[in-house]
């Protein structure tokens, strides 16, 4: 359980972290490493060289932007906890990183770092894709960005290049007074989980849904957006029935099946945590009204 | 050949200078190099919690940071807890009066964790003080006694802003 020899560098610029990304490889960037960290000390990973980019300047940091929040890559997971910003003008982003990992390791995990491990069930990614997320990458001569839609290839499978990092993420936001609920089931607090929701919707005055983004995490390789949800709720009025038969619609998603949960428990808990995430949603939005749903 | 490098890193108010390999973990420094065994090392890859330690004053695993990466910085371990070498720090005595360890392994990483947690949030509930610690494995009290130590640290620590002020 000790990290296997490497060569360690510790660049003091995005510019130099990605010449040596071109130039090594087999490299490992280092970002908050409560994901790197482990898999060097069980060896699941085995660098010839490992890039820290905690000594670089400006690469963290949370920025509005008119209507998109700017998020550095190497903004901690504590940071957005304790953002007025974030809790204002993105409430679904601080609701959800309550859930990412605990304390000790919300100060030091990293926004870039989540999104480049992409763990099917990681909370910034899910919440990345509600929000239709853009990842900008760099390499040596050139950066690019990377809408969500197109961001994970397949399980744990950024599609960025070997020699690209990601340097930021550009969140759109979306109109004040809009609903929003996070749920997920774990089987211990902090745990990654075996199934959430992320909900959003805007709601016109008299409870009609105008737009609805719906992503379930840890049931696909990837965050999901479950399109059928979302047509079936646009332009329909809020209700408990309504959200309790759209839910189903989860059942219908092709579920992962792992040692932890069989396909057909996460298309429940996808349907369940997903009616209950409407619901809170809809009871949030400033023009929806208080409902329950279990 | 190994890749070393010489570090510098303060600790409990101390600085250490120490060449050490790269892929030294902190958690490996902190017990071999400078020898302060009280950080416990349990699980190796940052599930238990033993091995949390204060870096510039915020929690980390040292498990999961190499030493390099400590270079310049200020940590306190749970040597560096109690004020002086014959008084205990509220939160101690408080695990002492309630029974909140029996063997000893969780404790330094639950002290270190609820130290940072008590100052985030000076008066929790207990529901806050469970989720605080849910990063912490204990298996030995249930975490009874953890929880009526951290509420009870809570109180002393409020009555002794409010005597000092």
């Amino acid at each position: 359980m000790k990290p296997p020899p490497f060569t360690y560098h510790d660049p003091r610029s995005i510019e130099d972290a990605v010449a040596l990304l071109a130039e090594k490889d087999n490299a490992k960037l280092l970002a908050g490493g409560q994901s790197l960290m482990p898999m060097l000390n069980m060896r699941f990973v085995l660098p010839d060289d490992v890039i820290d980019l905690n000594l670089i300047d400006g690469l963290a940091g949370i920025t509005e932007d008119g209507d998109t929040l700017v998020f550095g890559g190497m903004t901690r997971q504590r940071d957005i906890e304790y953002s007025d910003l974030v809790a204002r003008r993105c409430p679904l982003m601080k609701e959800a990183i309550l859930n990412v990992g605990h304390r000790q390791t919300r100060n030091r995990g990293t926004y870039g770092g989540s999104m480049s491990h992409l763990d099917p069930s990681a909370e910034l990614p899910s919440v990345s894709m509600a929000q239709d997320a853009i990842v900008t990458v760099q390499k040596k001569g050139g950066t690019r960005d990377i809408a969500m839609a197109d961001f994970p290839m397949g399980y744990m499978m950024p599609s960025f290049e070997l020699d690209e990092m990601v340097t930021g993420i550009r969140v759109p936001l979306w109109p004040e007074g809009h609903g929003y609920a996070f749920e997920e089931f774990a089987r211990r607090h902090g745990d990654f989980a075996i199934t959430s929701s992320a909900v959003l919707l805007d709601v016109e005055p008299g409870g009609r849904i105008s737009r609805a983004s719906i992503t379930v995490g840890g049931v696909g390789p990837a965050p999901l957006r479950v399109t059928a949800v979302e047509e079936g709720l646009t332009g329909e009025t809020g209700s408990v029935e309504l959200f309790t038969e759209i839910a189903e619609k989860c059942r219908e998603i092709d579920a992962m099946e792992d040692v932890y949960a069989p396909a057909w428990y996460r298309q429940h808990l996808a349907s369940v945590l997903t009616r209950r995430a409407l619901g809170k949603a809809f009871s949030r939005a400033a023009n929806g009204t208080e409902m329950t749903l279990r | 050949m190994s890749d070393r490098r010489t570090i510098s890193v303060t600790i409990n108010g101390e600085t250490y200078e120490r060449e050490v390999e790269t892929r030294l973990t902190l958690a490996d420094f902190i017990r071999h190099e400078v020898l302060l065994t009280g950080t416990h090392v349990g699980c190796e890859h940052g599930v238990c919690g033993a091995c949390t330690i204060l870096l510039d004053g915020r929690t980390a695993r040292s498990c999961l940071m190499l030493a390099v990466q400590a270079n310049g910085h200020e940590i306190t371990t749970v040597e560096g807890i109690a004020p002086n070498d014959t008084e205990l720090h509220p939160l101690q005595q408080a695990f002492q009066d309630n029974h909140g360890l029996q063997c000893g392994f969780c404790t330094p990483g639950m002290l270190t964790t609820l130290i940072e947690f008590l100052g985030d949030n000076p008066d929790p509930t207990e529901q806050e003080v469970r989720e605080a610690i849910s990063g912490n494995l204990c298996r030995c009290t249930g975490y009874q006694g953890i929880v009526a130590a951290a509420l009870d640290a809570a109180k002393r620590l409020q009555g002794q802003e409010t005597a000092g002020a």
